[in-house]
């Protein structure tokens, strides 16, 4: 007997149609796998589920959950449900909670609400729930706000608001997407074992292969709103009988063709980094003390070869985009010296540091904030020109934009369009053409894939990989992805607490970590080979 | 929250005083000698000098600066040139009538602009939505002398139950005085709730599209209560900006609906004096009017931080 029983299924909204002919079903006790690519439906499908769909949605089907049809349910019946038997966690832990309200409140409102209790019980419960999901009374007392806490602390928070009152389903979508490897094998965990101890039902959504096959009993796969694959995890993924499902598998494990890789120590380097200490002031205690400073950057060093592609990995928090902002001379260093092509940057001012700006660009991580909206590709690729020495004239200046968008695989026709006309992979490639227009010698890329669809990514990464060969550009690629770093970099820097922790050729760290930090890392990354292999092994 | 509070404070102080000085230093700039003013036109130049002596308008500037803002301190703001009677007691009899006017003002305006703000927010799109702002619309286009017009044909000439216009006095009893301070307040209310509204709307369309919105509607908590305990709070600050402005404006820019019941508001003070050369009446109504705005703005921004946790360890 099912929990949710979803079928034929179809949502439009307006006149565009989300969804069509779903089929899915949950269990009680039973991880149900939902994956798909940016917009295929995954999270309209669990808001329809919820009921917490835009006024002008129309859907039609059946949803049955625990004997209630829920797309004749009232609003009132749907409350009664939502919270109670239905619980949901969301991707973003950073905005879900309310700002001005205590997590204590938030976590205890919703069991108040249904089931009446005073303040106190309720205020208890939510203490248990909040010491449940790790978060304990003497860290996190019930009166901590959200802007107090992480990331990783802020989606337990959300996981407790969702479990509190021990929900029959569970819906998560990406719940760990936000967060780094190590969090999110620990909410993974956390999730699997509320699904053990409550024989909650668990409706998991990820793009994410891996995380999916680790987690769901079954899989469903869907694109653009319909199911191309749905059965036992295991069986699908091994098999890979769906054309689709063998897409999507190989591009999350894809690995760019390179043919020579660089090592360091051959050439002159091209960057070399030197004791580098950046130190943060401490909050403010009181009017007149301030904490003790936060040291974000401790005692680096590292260089880095033309040509040659650096992985820095590490959590969130550890310090990766502070050594990067350094290395771009966004910040200075507290303390040490960064020197690119041998020239010392710390300390210049900023007609001094031009000379080197032309020769190092920035990719960012999402291809949606990192251009104005209002200003023509034109414009926007040809930004970095203005620190060429002598600024090209017009006519010049279209022909390297044009050059610039061939060399990413966009058309020079594209020149005079808007950021909004192109799709999220179409704008990274934009952002990789505004950051080689320059012809620069080092690209600094932040997380550059992370917020790609796999199949995207996939070609992100070739692209990445293509430039590498042919413009011999050095790149520091900083991610929490040990995949990418796989696919793309000849050497990995482990980055801990603001310390690089290990450093080494890229199969040799991520194979036999040595360090603690990168074993935690290798440990808790998720891995597809490794997923389905278990799970073929726990069937026998 | 100390530091906050202390740097909020000083930021202040120190506007009082720049202000201070603008005020004192406009007001000599612009031409007229109070001294020829109240002698009137048949005053010899040994009388003038004279008075302008007594005055101490002869004095150097710094002093007569310092003079001038040591008096506000003690609450001295020195006598009328005009009618010869200390402004304080000028001020304070147009303040009883200005200040429960302004004061009423912005409670109307604020009791109708939350629930306006709110429904449309919650149907933002929808019919309701279009004819709220366009109700709103209208507020801010119509001008608020035509509203009060209307109202007196309306409530005083028609319908008898107000009077339609002059000021009792607090004197003749608390209900009367608040009786003919009613239409006054709706018209001064109706356009400044109408801005007050769309700032609600807008605030919270923002806020109802944030995820925590979606988390407390997936708590099980009906819409209405998400409005009411997780937007609106959130929704505050915008308001509550416009609404410190609103009191500013409430409290002196109200000379039109004054004039149109008859009112002895602080308005037709000021309007007087600067007709008059009354420069000292002027002065000390400005300067007043600086410190209800900084006080005014000062209580917004301690309203920032109770509205919002995150501001109070700045």
């Amino acid at each position: 007997m099912s929990l949710l029983e979803i079928e034929k299924l179809s949502l439009t909204i307006g006149s565009t149609r989300i969804l069509r002919d779903i089929e899915l079903s949950v269990a009680p006790g039973e991880v149900m796998g939902l994956v798909g690519e940016s917009g295929s439906g995954k999270s309209m499908t669990a808001l329809t589920v919820m009921q917490l769909l835009p006024w002008a949605a129309h859907t039609s089907g059946h949803i049955t959950f625990d004997g209630i049809d829920i797309l004749a349910a009232s609003e009132d019946q749907m409350c009664a449900l939502r919270g109670d038997d239905i619980g949901m966690v969301f991707q973003e832990p950073m905005t879900a909670l309310n700002p001005v309200k205590t997590i204590g409140e938030q976590v205890a409102e919703g069991i108040r609400w249904h089931t009446r209790a005073s303040r106190a019980d309720a205020e208890e419960r939510a203490r248990k729930m909040l010491d449940r999901v790790g978060l304990p009374a003497a860290q996190f007392p019930l009166s901590r706000y959200p802007h107090e806490l992480s990331g990783g602390q802020r989606q337990r928070v959300v996981i407790a608001i969702a479990c509190a009152l021990k929900p029959k389903l569970l819906i998560a979508d990406e719940p760990t997407t936000a967060l780094d490897v190590v969090l999110q094998a620990q909410i993974l965990d956390l999730l699997r074992d509320l699904v053990a101890e409550n024989r909650m039902g668990l409706l998991l959504i990820s793009h994410d292969l891996a995380v999916v096959t680790e987690m769901a009993d079954r899989i469903i796969i869907l694109r653009h709103g319909e199911v191309m694959e749905a059965g036992d995890t295991a069986r699908t993924l091994s098999e890979q009988l769906h054309p689709y499902t063998r897409q999507l598998a190989q591009a999350s494990m894809h690995v760019p063709a390179r043919a020579r890789t660089h090592d360091s120590g051959s050439a002159k380097p091209l960057l070399q980094v030197e004791n580098v200490t950046r130190d943060y002031p401490g909050r403010r205690t009181s009017l007149l003390k301030r904490a003790a400073p936060i040291r974000a950057v401790d005692d680096v060093s590292f260089s880095m070869a033309p040509g040659q592609s650096v992985a820095l990995v590490g959590r969130s928090g550890c310090g990766k985009s502070t050594l990067a902002r350094m290395v771009l001379a966004l910040d200075g260093p507290t303390s040490g010296a960064i020197r690119f092509r041998g020239d010392t940057l710390t300390g210049k001012s900023e007609a001094e540091l031009k000379p080197a700006r032309r020769d190092m660009q920035v990719v960012f991580q999402d291809p949606y904030g990192s251009f104005d909206p209002r200003q023509k590709v034109e414009r926007l690729v040809a930004e970095p020109l203005h620190v060429l020495e002598k600024k090209p004239v017009p006519a010049a200046r279209r022909e390297m934009v044009a050059h610039a968008l061939h060399e990413v695989g966009l058309s020079p026709g594209d020149m005079d369009k808007y950021p909004h006309e192109f799709s999220g992979g179409q704008r990274q490639r934009l952002s990789i053409a505004r950051a080689i227009i320059t012809r620069p010698k080092l690209v600094v890329a932040d997380e550059p894939v992370s917020a790609l669809d796999v199949s995207i990514r996939a070609q992100i990464l070739d692209l990445f990989a293509e430039l590498n060969q042919k413009l011999g550009i050095a790149y520091l690629f900083i991610t929490h992805d040990l995949t990418v770093a796989r696919a793309i970099t000849d050497e990995v820097m482990v980055m801990h607490d603001g310390k690089i922790v290990e450093r080494g050729r890229t199969s040799e760290v991520l194979d036999h970590p040595q360090s603690a930090a990168a074993k935690a890392l290798v440990a808790a990354a998720p891995d597809l080979h490794r997923a389905i292999a278990k799970r073929l092994q726990e069937q026998g | 929250m100390t530091a906050y509070l202390l740097k909020r404070l000083a930021i202040a102080v120190v506007t009082l005083v720049l202000a201070s000085m603008v005020v004192f230093a406009v007001l000599e700039i612009i031409p007229g000698d109070p001294a020829r003013l109240m002698l009137g036109l048949n005053a010899s130049a040994d009388q003038i000098e004279l008075l302008r002596n007594q005055m101490g308008l002869n004095a150097p500037v710094v002093l007569r600066y310092l003079h001038w803002a040591g008096g506000l301190l003690s609450l001295d703001f020195g006598r009328s040139y005009t009618y010869s009677v200390p402004v304080i007691d000028l001020v304070r009899e147009r303040l009883v009538v200005s200040l429960p006017l302004a004061l009423m003002a912005l409670a109307l305006s604020t009791i109708i602009a939350i629930p306006v703000g709110l429904f449309s927010a919650s149907r933002h799109g929808r019919a309701g939505d279009t004819i709220a702002m366009g109700a709103a619309q209208l507020g801010v286009a119509v001008p608020n002398f035509w509203f009060a017009l209307m109202l007196i044909y309306l409530f005083a000439v028609w319908l008898r139950l107000v009077p339609g216009g002059g000021f009792p006095g607090w004197s003749a009893g608390v209900l009367p005085a608040l009786k003919s301070l009613l239409l006054p307040a709706v018209a001064l209310a109706l356009p400044q709730a109408a801005i007050l509204a769309r700032v609600t709307r807008s605030a919270l369309i923002e806020v109802l599209n944030e995820d925590y919105i979606r988390t407390a509607r997936a708590k099980g908590l009906p819409y209405r209560l998400v409005l009411w305990r997780h937007a609106l709070r959130n929704a505050m600050i915008p308001v509550v900006t416009i609404l410190g402005l609103q009191f500013a404006f409430l409290l002196a820019g109200t000379i039109i609906i004054e004039n149109v019941f008859y009112l002895p508001g602080l308005g037709r003070l000021v309007f007087q004096a600067i007709n008059q050369r009354d420069l000292i009446v002027v002065e000390s109504v400005v300067m007043l009017l600086v410190a209800a705005v900084i006080v005014v703005n000062f209580i917004v921004d301690l309203s920032y931080a109770v509205v919002d946790p995150r501001l109070r360890g700045r």
